[in-house]
């Protein structure tokens, strides 16, 4: 690994893994308590059109990808919280309509699309030096939004109808949520593919809710576990030259099944040890 | 008596679902410092009534007046105590976070909680002996324990009126004492009105009973009449009141009370 570090691409990489992994701690601790997974599955698929636009407009897809997410956020959005019915049909529908869209872009555009893969399937080894600014700069707008709008976030989260009576525009705070899983999703395209956005996303921070009693401890956790998974997951692709993204999916996977284990078996001991103090 | 000064008046509110009137007609006036219960059948439209009054939900037809202001506006001065039913029992908050969520109406958007509002969280959790467990995750308290948070959550917004949603449901008798003896040291301050269809609780602790199955039966006293019950349930219920007006169990419903 000492050695390396002395490429560029490398130090890149693992560079983009840290930026990626703060985004995606904040962010995925409110995707895992909220429950909308399949929202922000969606928003990562839809973006995919945005890659497509922006091969056929020869300009750096992530800008296309992040149009596009965040599109698909406001229009997922409003659907989840206008429409009473068939919310999630309406949201499969646009996670369709969006990839389908990427897919006719990149036939329409002339000549071989060298790293179309590299967005479904991750490339976190050829992550070039202005993506990385990208990255830092989603990464600040995510710390700074929800650093003012983190009560207002919490109350949603926890209690929609209270935060409702006491007048917190949740609809708007909601999609401002749904923004920011779109900003992540794309940073996280990047470094594991849009296909295994939603593990990155959501393991980090499903692993840190079993350990933490609040938000923001649940963050910190999440970033340092996030942190951890890509830098293990990187050293394990380059040792045994394997897929970077898929490398890093499975090492958190690991550790999201023993977190399970671990707690499994912690209940089990509580509830023995417990078992004189409820009997009545 | 009269001279008490009315905080919620509905006229002829009707409202529902797809068209489907769950409520109908109803008219309501509840004065200052009234301790109103209102019971009847699951789905008959006790939360309904609740959400119209806080603004949650549009009434087709009718008025709706908070102290003198629409239900958006006059829900400001009024303090929710949500049905436990509804949370997420896990989630990674602890009790002061969440009776600091009761100051969100007093700090909009982009204002940070202050002193005050700490110090009025701190009174509501004092209020409900609570304040020494402020540290600890909602997930580790009971039931009971939990009730007292939202009360305070509540209480925490300074309230004129506090509604509550089935305050003492899934708790246990010894803990549904206690949930009404804190009620009623409140109801010196501020008006009450809450509904549950836990009929023999809320009979012996509230001021005053209404009946709601669609339409409301609610006459500004205490007793439960044959008539109400029989009108609210549309079904025979046997009533016994052993001289004691506000006793009343019926048959159907409280099956573990001993006739």
């Amino acid at each position: 690994m000492i050695t390396a570090l002395q490429f560029d691409f490398m130090r890149h990489a693992l560079m983009a893994g840290v930026l990626v992994s703060i985004a995606c701690g904040i962010i995925g601790v409110y995707v895992v308590v909220n429950r909308i997974v399949f929202v922000s599955g969606g928003i990562a698929h839809a973006a995919y059109g945005g890659i497509g636009l922006g091969y056929f407009l020869g300009i750096n897809p992530v800008w296309g990808a992040i149009l596009f997410s965040l599109s698909a956020a406001l229009g997922m959005g409003v659907v989840q919280r206008k429409t009473r019915q068939r919310a999630d049909t309406i949201i499969g529908v646009m996670w369709a309509i969006g990839m389908a869209i990427g897919i006719v872009f990149v036939d329409l555009t002339r000549g071989y699309v060298v790293d179309l893969m590299s967005y479904l399937f991750g490339s976190i080894l050829t992550v070039p030096r202005s993506d990385l600014v990208i990255m830092a700069i989603l990464d600040v707008v995510i710390i700074a939004l929800v650093a003012v709008f983190y009560k207002e976030l919490l109350a949603m989260s926890y209690d929609e109808t209270f935060a409702t009576v006491e007048n917190v525009p949740v609809d708007a705070i909601y999609i401002v949520l749904l923004c920011m899983i779109g900003l992540t999703v794309v940073m996280l395209m990047r470094v594991v593919g849009l296909i295994m956005v939603i593990a990155l996303l959501t393991m980090p921070a499903a692993i840190s809710e079993q350990f933490t009693s609040s938000l923001k401890k649940m963050m910190v956790l999440s970033i340092v576990l996030g942190i951890v998974f890509t830098t293990t997951g990187l050293w394990l692709s380059y040792a045994l030259n394997l897929t970077s993204g898929a490398t890093i999916i499975l090492v958190s996977g690991t550790a999201f099944l023993l977190s399970l284990l671990y707690k499994a078996v912690a209940k089990r001991h509580a509830r023995m040890s417990d078992a004189g103090r409820y009997s009545n | 008596m009269s001279t008490r000064r009315e905080v919620i008046h509905l006229e002829d509110v009707w409202a529902g679902y797809d068209g489907r009137p769950v409520l109908e007609g109803i008219n309501l006036s509840v004065k200052e410092r009234d301790f109103v219960g209102i019971i009847g059948p699951n789905g008959g439209g006790k939360t309904t009534l609740l959400m119209v009054m806080l603004g949650l939900i549009q009434p087709t037809r009718g008025r709706v007046r908070v102290l003198g202001q629409s239900a958006t506006q006059g829900r400001h001065f009024i303090g929710y105590v949500p049905q436990q039913v509804d949370f997420d029992r896990d989630f990674p908050v602890n009790v002061w976070d969440v009776a600091l969520m009761g100051r969100l109406g007093q700090r909009g958007l982009l204002h940070r909680y202050t002193p005050e509002d700490r110090r009025a969280v701190a009174r509501a959790l004092q209020q409900v002996e609570m304040l020494d467990m402020k540290d600890w995750p909602i997930s580790e308290l009971s039931v009971g324990q939990r009730q007292r948070i939202y009360v305070a959550r509540a209480l925490a917004t300074e309230p004129k009126i506090l509604f509550l949603d089935e305050p003492t449901a899934s708790v246990d008798s010894r803990i549904t004492n206690s949930i009404y003896e804190l009620l009623q040291k409140l109801n010196e301050h501020v008006t009450i009105l809450l509904i549950s269809h836990d009929m023999s609780a809320i009979s012996s602790h509230v001021k005053t009973v209404g009946c709601l199955n669609r339409r409301l039966f609610y006459h500004e006293s205490r007793e439960i009449t044959p008539e109400m019950l029989g009108e609210a349930y549309r079904c025979p219920i046997d009533l016994i009141a052993h001289g004691v007006p506000h006793r009343v169990f019926a048959q159907h419903h409280e099956e573990e009370v001993e006739v």
